[in-house]
């Protein structure tokens, strides 16, 4: 065994969960999948006095098909969105996405509320919940609330979540049928964390573009002009001067070669609009 | 402070009492001594430690045993008899997919699981697979062979099985 020791409770519903993540002083951290936290763990980065484990929650585990949205229980896994095992509200991009997270053996126990949670700027799941314009749900001790992913993501690492406060689902908007997503992600080996990565939503026949770049220094950038410059028919070189004057203007310091890495990543995935 | 969990490992019923931060693997391999299962990187990232979770492929070194009460936990000494497996060892055999052996237990469980999801694919779609498990012989030409060729033999079986005598 590798990490310092730490108790465990194994939490048997939201309520008992929230009461035991109610620590004082002590570090008490949550356990979803598992699947960055305890790497983390046997690397001693993450200090943890205590681990609440939410996963025979089965509430968390559900997903809701409701007229206008679908809200994901956070516990869902990247192999479920993969596999199809769940409704899809996206057109088809959160399987797509689920299918390219890391690899097989970690998709199967990975959440996407834990992944949401963790807030890793170079993880899949910020970046797509950010362009798909998804609410996510907490839960803690004062009770419900809901919040857009780009108020959620304060940083890298860095979230909304409050003291005791869990996510409790991902509800996704019914995205048009008319809408077409693109992706594009550049990763030096398949599975691992990405350098870049892009979403594009557009939809031609309403007229609505949105594009969203992730894996940057912080949280996923959502590129306003630029996505109204798609909607109103720039393309080509015209769009990469918006796009990469829009990224240096966003205030992050973006070297040379990485503003070059997201401006080409983010024209990829306009461009893969097209492709399916 | 040891907590008691209870889960059945390759088909049998375990009883054991573990630190909340022992992983599956050292549970394996230290007290039920089941060897195959191997660990390298201890952060996730080498799949050499792949075993299968309620059916579905694991990493036992970042799978806490003390949350795993109650599943169903398969290692590569458990497949022993399957005759998926058995084609898929046939395979690394014949097709020279293993040289130190250090990740072929791994490699042999996330092939398992992907012939049983996906029986045909391309060499692509293998490596895409496999790039998960590391072989630091770097015998990986080998190694897709191997899964190529137990593919196509197991593939071969279903046919013969399907037609009637």
């Amino acid at each position: 065994m590798k990490p310092a020791p730490f108790t465990y409770h194994r939490a048997s519903s939201i309520d008992d969960a929230i009461a035991h993540l109610k620590g004082g002083d002590a570090i008490v951290r949550v356990l979803a999948g598992g699947q960055s936290l305890v790497p983390m763990l046997n690397l001693r980065l993450a200090p943890a006095d205590k681990l609440v484990d939410l996963t025979r929650i089965v509430a968390l585990r559900q997903t809701e098909e409701r007229p206008d949205c679908i809200r994901y229980g956070a516990l869902v896994t990247h192999a479920a969105f993969e596999d199809r095992q769940i409704p899809d509200a996206s057109n088809g991009l959160m399987p797509f996405v689920g299918s390219q997270i890391a690899y097989r053996a970690v998709r199967t126990r990975g959440t996407i509320g834990g992944a949401v949670a963790l807030a890793d700027p170079a993880a899949d799941w910020l970046t797509t919940i950010i362009a798909l314009e998804a609410e996510i749900a907490l839960v803690g001790p004062n009770g419900r609330r809901a919040m857009s992913g780009a108020d959620f993501t304060l940083g890298p690492y860095m979230t909304a979540i409050e003291d005791a406060e869990l996510i409790e689902a991902i509800i996704v908007p019914r995205r048009p049928p008319s809408e077409r997503w693109g992706h594009y992600k550049v990763a030096r080996k398949t599975g691992e964390y990405a350098e870049s990565m892009a979403i594009a939503l557009i939809d031609k026949a309403r007229g609505t573009a949105r594009l969203v770049v992730g894996a940057t220094d912080g949280a996923p950038l959502v590129l306003a002009r630029s996505s109204r410059e798609i909607a109103a028919g720039n393309a080509g070189s015209g769009l990469a001067a918006v796009i990469r004057q829009e990224l240096a203007d966003s205030g992050r310091d973006f070297p040379p070669e990485k503003l070059l890495l997201h401006c080409t990543t983010a024209i990829r995935a306009v461009a893969n609009t097209e492709k399916r | 402070m040891k907590t008691s969990i209870s889960a059945t490992i390759n088909g049998r019923p375990v009883l054991s009492s573990v630190e909340p931060r022992t992983n599956l693997a050292d549970l394996l391999r230290e007290e039920l001594r089941l060897t195959a299962t191997h660990l390298g990187c201890e952060q996730g990232v080498c799949g050499a430690c792949t075993v299968l979770i309620d059916g579905q492929p694991a990493r036992a070194c970042i799978a806490l045993a003390v949350s795993l009460d109650g599943a169903d936990i398969r290692t590569l000494e458990g497949l022993d008899q399957d005759p998926l497996m058995l084609t898929l060892k046939a395979a690394f055999h014949e097709k020279h997919g293993l040289q130190c052996g250090f990740c072929t237990p791994g490699m042999l469980i996330s092939a398992w699981d992907l012939l049983r999801r996906k029986p045909h694919l391309s060499e692509a779609e293998i490596r895409i697979a496999i790039s998960g498990n590391l072989c630091r012989c770097t015998g990986y030409q080998g190694i897709i062979r191997s899964i190529q060729f137990a593919a196509e033999n197991w593939a071969g079986k279903a046919k013969l099985a399907q037609e009637p005598a």
